[in-house]
């Protein structure tokens, strides 16, 4: 084994072809670091996987998350609101890892916080933390070539975000930065609309992404219950589940969260079955 | 100096200031609204029409005013005031809000949606959205909302819709936040109007253009009035754009350019709103300039008595125009430019806005250090009928002698 083989973007590709061989699309659950506390946080973090969470995306909060509806918004004031930073929040994967070094973490945020932090120093200490990619909402390809050259030495995947709005002209630049999967938006808008299933044709959609690359493509935004994600498992590889179970852990706590997770997981089966 | 910003919205080079950091669902519509930008900037026609509803809609030219009795107070420099006080809704936002709105329509948009602070770009957008027949949404933070009721008042009756905006610090920040979660949400039929020079690429530029009216026209003005460059240009800066309109014609010649920035109760307080005073530099609301933040880059609440100001990012030319040492910002605080209110109020007969009053205060302070044969020009932007409520609750009474 290369040490090539030991870096983390082969923790999601394992977790993908794990997926695949058991003919069923990935559960990825967003939970935002620190919310509402870093004790509570870290707990739930380490029970995610056995609910059925294939993938984790751990928000970083920030004070003007420009993307993001009121339940992220409020998750993240929570969060800060305890004194969470990024550094707590890699310190929270390094714990994650101690005891689960096969689920898949990746990182969601915005840029100026990891600039603060140094992009170097926060692309280092994430690697070593155990992150396996990053997706850092407001940096286009037209600005992120130096920072995903610089994950890509890490072994960090830069995960691209692809929008309804995205012209296919646009998808060489954008996936020519990506690794990992693709985050198909669901609709043009912001994290969690009420009601919002994806709209439009998303198997046409998904299907002329296919045509430009061979990663992995997920589907997030708006997906609330099971029989949404199981609708969305259908045609995608992977569902994001984000501001439903972070309203979840607000309204009926950490127990709450994971029974979404369960039902998501559960349902998700079922229709693959 | 001209020249910025480049082809990616960079003020000073890839490493300085600007640029487009969006979320991807905005980058192909703003991509779209630069071609659009680029394309009516050198269409005759729509070049024609804005002219047209500058002068006879807006109020243009505005004056250049030599304020004697203020300058004889001061006993040094000359001090002009560049009128844009006069301007039709009364301050210098409709220079930009109708040139955005023009675009707006010839894009076939057919709403407008804007941020507004004090709600002077509130209302510049809601009588141009009136004047062309498109509807209008204003996003306000719900603190400013119940401190400028007039101005409320007065978009409504517009025509415009208000969104009362609660999240975060419910202020400025946090409605062009909101702002841009609607445009995301509404990119087929709308145009957001930014109302300063900050935001993603092409805003910055686009806004200083628009705005530059007010430097082209002073030029002129101050070279007939005393036959040559002034020695200095004035102006406040909030997100600065009556500055970056103000300064940009003026970038090659050898003229001081000065940004006061509000102060607050002092940059030394911790509360104020300077951030190339008291900030450093982060990528926030769609571009890289100076912010004000804490360690872990979260942005931090900005304080001014003026609303106007009262924002915690700075645009990113102003950035380069401080790293670079073209231009020198200054701090002014909430008491100083009160002060510059009343005298202002009772040497000329002009009641200015508190942002403006920051720019006078400043002035004043210059002046007294220059012979006679200088001139200042100083960018009156708004007037400060808005602001009553305001001044009568702080300015000591003695002061006021009500």
């Amino acid at each position: 084994m290369s040490p090539h083989d030991l870096t983390p973007p082969s923790r999601l590709q394992a977790r993908f072809a794990t997926c695949q061989a058991e003919q069923r699309a990935a559960l990825v659950t967003y939970v935002m670091a620190g919310d509402p506390d870093l004790a509570s946080s870290q707990a739930l973090l380490s029970q995610l996987p056995a609910a059925g969470a294939d993938i984790i995306e751990l928000g970083m909060p920030f004070s003007d998350p420009m993307a993001d509806g009121e339940a992220i918004q409020r998750a993240g004031q929570r969060a800060l609101g305890d004194g969470q930073t990024l550094t707590r929040t890699l310190a929270m994967v390094s714990e994650f890892r101690r005891q689960d070094t096969t689920t898949p973490l990746v990182l969601m945020g915005y840029l100026n916080p990891i600039q603060c932090y140094g992009e170097t120093r926060f692309l280092t200490d994430a690697a070593a933390a155990g992150v396996d990619g990053l997706i850092v909402v407001d940096l286009p390809p037209e600005h992120g070539a130096g920072f995903t050259a610089r994950a890509r030495d890490l072994g960090l995947a830069r995960i691209p975000l692809v929008a309804p709005t995205t012209p296919a002209s646009r998808l060489p630049a954008l996936l020519a930065q990506g690794d990992g999967f693709v985050y198909r938006i669901a609709y043009n808008g912001i994290t969690g609309r009420a009601g919002g299933a994806p709209s439009g044709d998303m198997t046409s959609a998904l299907a002329q992404l296919r045509e430009h690359t061979a990663l992995p493509l997920a589907v997030g935004f708006g997906i609330r219950d099971g029989d949404a994600a199981a609708a969305v498992a259908g045609v995608a590889d992977a569902v994001v589940v984000g501001s439903a179970l972070v309203e979840r852990l607000d309204t009926q706590g950490p127990e709450g969260a994971l029974t979404l997770v369960r039902e998501l997981a559960a349902s998700m089966k079922r229709s693959a079955g | 100096m001209t020249d910025y910003p480049d082809i990616h919205g960079f003020f000073g080079g890839s490493d300085g200031y600007g640029g487009r950091y969006v979320a991807e669902t905005l980058m192909p519509l703003i991509g779209e609204i630069e071609a659009a930008y680029d394309s009516a900037r050198q269409d005759p026609d729509f070049n024609a029409e804005l002219a047209a509803l500058q002068r006879d809609y807006v109020g243009r030219a505005t004056p250049l005013y030599l304020a004697e009795r203020l300058s004889a107070h001061a006993g040094g420099a000359q001090i002009y005031l560049k009128r844009e006080d006069l301007n039709h809704t009364g301050a210098h936002k409709i220079n930009n809000a109708l040139g955005q709105a023009l675009l707006a329509r010839r894009m076939g948009r057919t709403r407008l949606i804007a941020e507004t602070g004090a709600g002077m770009h509130g209302v510049a957008v809601a009588t141009v959205a009136a004047r062309l027949g498109l509807t209008c949404t204003i996003y306000m933070g719900a603190k400013d909302i119940q401190r400028q009721q007039p101005n409320v008042q007065r978009m409504r009756l517009l025509g415009a819709k208000i969104v009362a905006v609660e999240s975060g610090t419910a202020t400025l920040k946090d409605a062009m936040n909101d702002a841009l979660r609607a445009w995301v949400a509404s990119v087929e039929d709308t145009f957001y109007v930014i109302g300063t020079v900050a935001g993603p690429a092409p805003y910055p530029r686009m806004v200083r253009d628009f705005q530059s009216v007010i430097g082209r026209e002073a030029r002129a003005q101050i070279i007939e009035k005393t036959g040559r460059l002034p020695h200095s240009l004035i102006a406040c800066v909030g997100g600065g754009s009556n500055a970056m309109g103000l300064f940009h014609p003026f970038l090659d010649d050898p003229v001081a350019l000065i940004g006061v920035e509000a102060g607050g109760e002092g940059v030394e307080s911790g509360r104020h709103a300077a951030s190339l005073n008291g900030g450093s530099p982060g990528v926030l609301h769609g571009n890289r300039t100076y912010l004000l933040q804490n360690a872990d880059g979260q942005i931090q609440d900005a304080h001014s008595i003026s609303a106007g100001l009262d924002y915690p990012g700075v645009g990113p030319e102003h950035a380069w125009l401080h790293d670079s040492g073209r231009a020198r910002y200054v701090s002014i605080t909430d008491t100083e430019a009160l002060a510059a209110v009343a005298l202002c109020c009772r040497l000329e007969g002009i009641l200015p806005a508190l942002e403006s009053a920051h720019a006078l205060a400043e002035a004043t302070r210059m002046a007294a250090e220059l012979p006679p044969e200088a001139a200042l020009v100083v960018c009156l932007s708004g007037r400060g009928d808005k602001d009553m409520a305001t001044i009568i609750e702080h300015l000591p009474a003695q002061e006021a002698d009500l």
